[in-house]
C-alpha cells in the first residue's frame, strides 16, 4: 500500500478525539495508511488532505462490500 | 415538511473561493472578530476544546490568539482555501457537523451562519456538540443589512425589466434568531445587534466589496441570466438618489446580530418551580391579599 501522508502533515490527534461521521454521528476509524477516516455506519471514507480531514459526504469515497465486512 | 433551500451552497463555495483569490475585504469581519474576543474576555471560564465554525478567514483565530481561557482552537469551515495556515483544521459543512456529542466546550463563529439554509438544524447540532455548560457565541449578518441595495435593485429592475428577482439575501431577524436558539435547547439565550454604516464613494464600491467578501448573489431563486447593464446603472442611480450624504458618498448599512447561548447544565440559574415561593407577594407589596372574585 502506498504511503500518501507527508511528514508534518499528520492529522491532529485532538481532532481525532472529537470527530464523528457528519451524516450518522457514528464513530470513525482512522486509516493511517490510506489517510482516511472511515465511517462504517455511513459506508463512507472521508479523505484527509495535508492533515485536514474533509468531512463532506460529496467528497467521501463509498466503501465497497469487502471493506464493510472487514 | 422539508426545509426550503434558499442558498445554493455549491455556488457559495465558488464565490468564497473567488473572494479568497481576490484577497479578502475584511473590515466587517475584523470588527466582528475583535468584538468576539472582547465578549469572550468578560467570561471567566476555561474552554479546553473550542471550534471556530465557518469564519471565512483566520480573523477570529488571530483575535483570540493568547486568550488565557482557551485550550485548543480548532478551525472548521466548508472550504479548504479558508483554512490555510490554521491548525488543527477540518473541512465541514455547517449543516452537517462532524463533532461528537458533548465533545466541545466552546463554539464561536463570525459572519458565516447567515448563509446556512437550515439554521435551526445547525443550532441543534451545535448544541449537541457542546458539553453541558458549554458556550455558543456567534455573529451573523442580520435582517436590516443592505436594505438600501435591496431597494435600489427592486426599483431599477421593475423599471427596466418589468419584474423583480431576488438579488439580496434574506437575512434572519434578531427576534427570530433568539427564538431559534431557544428552540434548539440553549439556556440563557441572548441576542443583540451592532449596526454598522459604511460609506462608499459610489454604489459600485459597495458591490466590489461584496464580491471580495464572497457575498455575491447565491440565492437558488436568483435570475440566471446576467444582470442587464441598464438595470445595474439604474440601480446605482436610485441608490445615489436615495441614500447619499451631502458630500455625495453613499451609505450602506450592515447589521451584525450577536447570539450567545449555553448548553443546559444543572448549575445554571433557572426559574423556581411554581408554588415554591417562601414569601407572599402581598407582603412584599405591603398590601392585603384578596380572592380573585372579590370586587374592590
Amino acid at each position: 500500500m502506498t504511503q500518501t501522508q507527508r511528514p508534518g502533515h499528520e492529522v491532529d490527534p485532538k481532532l481525532l478525539e472529537i470527530l464523528v461521521c457528519p451524516l450518522t454521528k457514528g464513530p470513525l476509524d482512522y486509516d493511517r495508511a490510506r489517510q482516511e477516516l472511515v465511517s462504517r455506519s455511513a459506508r463512507l471514507a472521508y479523505p484527509i488532505r495535508d492533515g485536514i480531514p474533509i468531512m463532506l459526504a460529496d467528497e467521501a469515497r463509498r466503501l465497497d462490500e469487502s471493506e464493510i465486512k472487514r | 415538511m422539508s426545509q426550503p433551500i434558499v442558498f445554493d451552497r455549491a455556488l457559495l463555495r465558488r464565490r468564497q473561493a473567488r473572494a479568497a483569490r481576490l484577497g479578502p475585504e475584511p473590515f466587517l469581519l475584523e470588527r466582528a472578530a475583535e468584538d468576539l474576543a472582547e465578549r469572550l474576555a468578560t467570561i471567566k471560564r476555561r474552554f479546553e476544546r473550542a471550534v471556530d465554525l465557518g469564519t471565512p478567514t483566520d480573523a477570529v483565530a488571530r483575535a483570540l490568539a493568547g486568550h488565557p481561557g482557551i485550550g485548543t482552537l480548532m478551525a472548521a469551515a466548508p472550504l479548504a482555501a479558508g483554512l490555510a495556515g490554521r491548525a488543527p483544521a477540518v473541512v465541514a459543512d455547517e449543516e452537517a457537523l462532524p463533532f461528537g456529542h458533548g465533545a466541545l466546550d466552546l463554539v464561536v463563529s463570525a459572519l458565516a451562519l447567515q448563509l446556512v439554509n437550515d439554521l435551526p438544524g445547525a443550532f441543534a447540532q451545535i448544541r449537541r456538540a457542546l458539553r453541558p455548560d458549554g458556550l455558543f457565541l456567534a455573529a451573523l449578518v442580520g435582517g436590516g443589512s443592505l436594505a438600501e441595495l435591496r431597494e435600489a435593485f427592486t426599483v431599477a429592475e421593475s423599471e427596466t425589466t418589468g419584474g423583480i428577482s431576488p438579488r439580496v439575501a434574506p437575512f434572519a431577524d434578531v427576534r427570530d434568531l433568539g427564538g431559534l436558539l431557544q428552540r434548539a435547547g440553549f439556556a440563557l439565550p441572548v441576542t443583540d445587534v451592532d449596526r454598522v454604516v459604511v460609506r462608499y464613494s459610489s454604489p459600485f464600491g459597495l458591490m466590489a466589496d461584496l464580491r471580495r467578501m464572497g457575498a455575491g448573489n447565491a440565492l437558488v431563486e436568483r435570475r440566471r441570466t446576467p444582470l442587464r447593464r441598464a438595470t445595474l446603472l439604474r440601480a446605482a442611480e436610485v441608490y445615489a438618489e436615495r441614500f447619499s450624504d451631502p458630500d455625495g458618498r453613499v451609505r450602506a448599512t450592515f447589521e451584525i446580530v450577536w447570539l450567545s447561548g449555553w448548553a443546559p447544565d444543572e448549575s445554571q440559574q433557572k426559574p423556581l418551580r411554581p408554588g415554591s415561593a417562601r414569601m407572599r407577594l402581598a407582603d412584599a407589596l405591603g398590601t392585603s391579599e384578596r380572592p380573585a372574585d372579590e370586587t374592590p
